[in-house]
């Protein structure tokens, strides 16, 4: 069985560790927020100029000036800080965040990424994802291993305008977590009932399988 | 103090001396922290030919979307343009010229513009579409690429309290662009929620120091929200 939108969500957060500094981008990155382990604290930076993002307001605390970089009404965690959108920027840039979780189109073996264009659609803008791409140590990209005919997402090369270059170390998808190392996608564990060789059908980039066969499955 | 107070009383006074094809730096995320009043002045005026510098472009009927079914705006640059219909018309049928900026690398153009530095190299964008035609350079090993600065005819910002001489103190994430924003313009105009007298604010608590600021005004703001999301239960 594939992993649904909350599996993944669940093991990207078995990479959270305590005391790390994490911004999730839109979409399945956000539910990594619901699974943050009960034993650990961790701050989320909200690019609009926010770090630690609290729940999502009651109605009696909503609050228009108090959004996340989604735009939804959110409130500010114990602890939390706010400041300029520079600011936000330069703790992206400098390296300070442990931990960036987004979304992908495409990626490839040289750890390139595709999010923000489709050219011939309409474009939206990158809004952040460029600079966290840029920014960060520690970037893992969550998505479908392949789109919804059967095509892999896990390229030789991205097809797509790039996000950003040579800087995904690490993919978890509805099949696999792989790593991106040397040119290549190293396969490091399978979702539960999928087998290696489904995988290997889905990935049109170079896969490599572990040294001794054995890939274990993802435990969520 | 005389000739501090930057107080305004009218939204004429406070956007006099805008006209066709100039620069406009906003403040804002999404219609959190914008200057409405501003904004709609700027409708009232009818200039056109504007170039804006603002992270996003209002929604249809609200903030800097209202500036669109007029064409009044020649070029966006943004780094987020979703959600608004008529902006999409006009950018797909060539009547609205768009810069796509990564978010970053436009508060630090804005922040870079204020402080007198006309570029800046940032490893943000290198390999992608928004590198070409741009300046590469390698630093320690890494490429970065040379991103030129903005500044504005005007500044139009937003934010939570002022003095009389124009010291601004901003509220959450309503702050975001803002301070940016309100160092880049030839002339900035604020939009506050409430006017203090000089003194009342804490030295301390000042986000932007009142020299960047020239003109104020009194705004009534509707502050829409985009997306409420509740706590479940």
């Amino acid at each position: 069985m594939s992993l649904n939108r909350d599996q993944i969500a669940m093991r990207v957060a078995q990479e959270l560790q305590d005391g790390y500094y994490v911004n999730l981008g839109i979409g399945i990155p956000t539910l990594v927020a619901n699974y943050v382990p009960n034993d650990i604290d961790v701050m989320l930076q909200s690019e609009n100029g926010l770090l630690g993002i609290g729940p999502y307001p009651t109605e009696d605390q909503v609050d228009a000036d108090m959004i996340n970089a989604g735009k939804e009404t959110v409130t500010a965690a114990v602890g939390a800080s706010i400041f300029s959108s520079a600011e936000s920027f330069a703790m992206i840039r400098g390296g300070h965040v442990d931990l960036t979780v987004l979304g992908a189109f495409e990626v490839d073996q040289n750890g390139n990424i595709a999010s923000y264009m489709i050219p011939g659609k309409l474009v939206k803008g990158m809004g952040g994802a460029m600079d966290l791409v840029a920014g960060a140590e520690n970037i893992i990209v969550t998505m479908t291993h392949a789109d919804k005919h059967g095509n892999s997402k896990l390229l030789n090369h991205c097809n797509l305008p790039l996000t950003g270059v040579n800087c995904v170390k690490r993919i978890v998808t509805d099949l696999a977590v792989l790593d991106i190392k040397e040119g290549a996608f190293h396969l490091l564990e399978r979702a539960p009932g999928v087998s290696v060789e489904e995988i290997q059908q889905k990935t049109a980039g170079q896969l490599i399988l572990p040294q001794n066969g054995q890939v274990p499955e993802i435990s969520v | 103090m005389r000739g501090f107070n930057k107080v305004v009383s009218s939204y004429q006074e406070a956007m006099a001396g805008l006209s066709d094809n100039m620069t406009i730096i906003a403040g804002g995320f999404g219609l959190c922290g914008i200057p409405e009043g501003l904004i709609k002045e700027i409708e009232n005026i009818g200039a056109k030919g504007l170039t804006v510098v603002s992270n996003n472009c209002g929604i249809d009927d609200f903030g800097l979307g209202i500036l669109l079914k007029d064409k009044q705006i020649k070029k966006m640059v943004s780094s987020y343009v979703g959600e608004n219909a008529e902006f999409e018309r006009q950018y797909l049928s060539g009547e609205l010229e768009v810069e796509l900026t990564p978010q970053g690398t436009l508060a630090e153009k804005m922040r870079a513009g204020g402080a007198g530095i006309p570029a800046f190299y940032t490893a943000t964008g290198v390999g992608t579409p928004v590198a070409e035609g741009k300046e590469v350079k390698q630093f320690n090993g890494r490429d970065y690429i040379l991103e030129e600065s903005v500044t504005g005819d005007f500044a139009i910002v937003k934010a939570w309290k002022a003095d009389k001489i124009g010291n601004l103190i901003y509220r959450d994430t309503a702050m975001n662009f803002n301070p940016m924003a309100a160092t880049a313009g030839k002339v900035t105009v604020a939009e506050v929620e409430e006017i203090v007298e000089v003194g009342e604010l804490d030295p301390n608590h000042i986000h932007t120091p009142g020299i960047y600021v020239n003109r104020i005004i009194q705004g009534s703001f509707e502050k829409r929200i985009e997306k409420i999301t509740l706590a479940k239960n």
